[in-house]
């Protein structure tokens, strides 16, 4: 009777609960989309790093993430690298931002990496169309499918400039989408210094270690070599990336606060539509005082009608939310829904909707059952 | 069959307000009740009728006195605990009928007996069954707002007597009835006493439920002034003519 009771309260009233779920709708597809387009960047900044087989990042002193590696190393570290116990093997990495003079005129930035698929260090995933092989092709290079048109160009075989040389692009990615909003462009890593005029420099060295070597054991011993560099675990570099898009540039601060916003506002009117809705009933809740029932028993139905709130206003919201999800598909910054994220949403909008049943909750209590006779 | 009193108030008081605006509105009443009898508390309004009923109902703590319910004392009991009392002995009724807009009959009893923790199948067939006895078959599925106000009372009895409570309590049952349905009300609620042996207490100011009353315990300015009991083997009729005689009398 206590989930009866509460649905017929809240149906009682149709243009109230409207507004209610109303609110938890807006709240929830608010901090569905800030959280999603969080998810969403965060994966864009970690791809590359994630998809890297390195066990250790030796990066220059002050790097600041994947596309910021400041200071370019020099072999000297990487055979210092490679004199260190625990070290299989230590594969360059050239990660830097670079002009794209597109071919009808007009230019882009771009971020340059340049990598050899062979050292099993970073290969270019998510390829539609080429391989790697097509990329080790004289001038070759492959670019994201989403940025063609940013880029002044086609498809396969279309040509640009990059810094020193020309480029032609033979192979194609699909959703490698940069956070950065400068496309990444792969090439190999002997195209990518030539492009750049550099022989041998490079700016990450990926570390691969022997079976069985202890990480922090090996980071240590490496960073106590290597003067001027930075050893990071994959975890270490991946959190500094993060760090440096989402909170130094303030662009997660932005999602995260709408998100916290979203919250708030959908806390308050629940909160608000709750309340309303026990003082309209208060009378009915005093009967049932009267009749003897416990206050635990009244709290329930208030309770019960916050989860019903929650629960439509949640199946409402994530519908909408996942509408939202499939148009911002083929944007450049696509949001993310996990599993973890629905059920995440699903636990905010409960706790949302308990938390406004406290004020209704703190109304009830005051109940003096002796007004039953006075009605 | 028992005849122990069920209710037992002695010498309560109750003040109301505070400070300057402080009424005595209870001034020593007592009142005891036993199984198997309608007690109509009679008086004119602002008597202190509906606090006294209030306070033998466990709604309101007596400022003073001793209110002991099926041999339990109340005196010390906290808010949680007089709605235990209220739950495991009473049954109420209200003046405006106090049902749930948005319950049917049969919900409106059920939820009565939810609150004392029978659920069920067992709960719904009593609900109906009660509801059938207070001659409402034909209505279970209707909602408050579609019966008349003395199927409306009817459902209210029948959410009072589902738990078969040891005491009923009646706040002016046919105030908002007209003749026929006041009747109805109250010869249900004599036949509720009689066949089920239990206490009904009505507070009540309709001189048409006179004749239903096995006593009848008037109340002024806070203070029981009288008593009179239905002489053994008068019927109701009797009752109401005796009551005449002894106004005429005085």
């Amino acid at each position: 009777m206590i989930l009866t009771l509460a649905f017929r309260n809240l149906f009682h009233d149709r243009i109230r609960l409207a507004v209610t779920l109303v609110g938890i709708l807006f709240s929830i597809v608010l901090v569905a989309v800030q959280l999603g387009l969080y998810l969403g960047a965060s994966n864009m900044i970690t791809a590359n790093i994630d998809h890297a087989k390195a066990d250790l990042w030796i990066a220059a002193y002050g790097a600041k993430s994947f596309e910021d590696g400041g200071m370019l190393l020099t072999p000297r570290e990487r055979h210092q690298a490679l004199a260190t116990p625990g070290v299989k093997a230590v594969i360059p990495l050239v990660v830097r931002f670079a002009e794209w003079r597109k071919p009808e005129g007009g230019s882009t930035r771009v971020v340059l990496v340049g990598t050899d698929a062979e050292d099993g260090g970073l290969v270019p995933f998510d390829l539609v169309e080429g391989t790697w092989e097509d990329i080790k092709a004289p001038e070759a290079i492959a670019v994201d499918k989403t940025y063609l048109n940013e880029l002044g160009i086609k498809g396969l075989g279309d040509t640009a400039q990059i810094a020193n040389g020309r480029v032609r692009v033979r192979a194609l990615t699909d959703g490698v989408r940069s956070f950065t909003q400068s496309p990444y462009a792969y090439t190999t890593l002997n195209r990518s210094r030539a492009l750049f005029g550099d022989s041998d420099n490079t700016t990450f060295y990926l570390v691969q270690l022997q079976p069985g070597a202890n990480v922090q054991k090996v980071q240590h011993e490496l960073a106590s070599r290597l003067e001027g560099a930075e050893v990071l675990t994959h975890e270490e570099f991946r959190d500094r990336s993060l760090k440096q898009w989402l909170f130094r540039t303030g662009a997660g601060v932005a999602l995260i606060g709408g998100a916290l916003l979203g919250s708030l506002v959908g806390t308050v009117i629940v909160a608000q539509t709750l309340y309303s809705s026990t003082k309209d009933h208060l009378s009915e809740f005093a009967t049932l005082r009267a009749l003897g029932s416990s206050s635990g028993y009244i709290h329930k139905v208030i309770l019960a009608q916050a989860g019903i709130s929650a629960v439509v206003g949640y199946l409402l919201g994530i519908s909408i939310a996942l509408t939202i999800l499939v148009f911002s598909r083929n944007t450049a910054l696509p949001m993310v829904m996990t599993p973890g994220l629905a059920f995440w949403l699903f636990a905010l909008t409960v706790g949302m909707c308990a938390i406004s049943a406290l004020s209704a909750i703190v109304k009830v209590t005051k109940i003096d059952p002796a007004t039953v006779f006075n009605r | 069959m028992s005849s122990e009193p069920v209710l037992e108030a002695i010498d309560i008081v109750k003040e109301l307000g505070s400070g300057a605006g402080k009424v005595r509105a209870v001034k020593g009443a007592s009142l005891t009740l036993v199984p198997g009898e309608l007690t109509l508390l009679m008086g004119p309004s602002g008597s202190g009728k509906t606090t006294l009923l209030s306070i033998l109902g466990c709604i309101l703590t007596p400022t003073s006195g001793t209110l002991r319910i099926a041999g339990v004392d109340t005196t010390k009991l906290g808010p949680e605990e007089m709605a235990d009392l209220r739950r495991k002995h009473m049954g109420f009724i209200f003046q405006s009928y106090n049902l749930f807009p948005t319950l049917t009959a049969l919900e409106n009893v059920r939820i009565a007996l939810d609150v004392r923790g029978q659920k069920g199948f067992a709960a719904a067939n009593r609900s109906e069954e009660v509801l059938r006895d207070v001659g409402l078959a034909y209505r279970l599925k209707s909602y408050p707002g579609n019966l008349s106000g003395g199927e409306q009372q009817r459902v209210a009895v029948a959410r009072a007597i589902a738990s078969s409570p040891s005491i009923v309590l009646a706040d002016e049952p046919t105030a908002a009835l007209d003749g026929e349905n006041g009747h109805a009300v109250m010869a249900l609620l004599a036949r509720i006493a009689k066949e089920q042996h239990r206490s009904v207490l009505a507070v009540t100011h309709d001189p048409r439920t006179l004749s239903y009353a096995d006593r009848v315990v008037r109340i002024e300015d806070g203070r029981i002034v009288g008593e009179e009991r239905r002489p053994e083997g008068l019927d109701a009729p009797e009752i109401a003519d005796l009551t005449k005689r002894r106004k005429a009398h005085a």
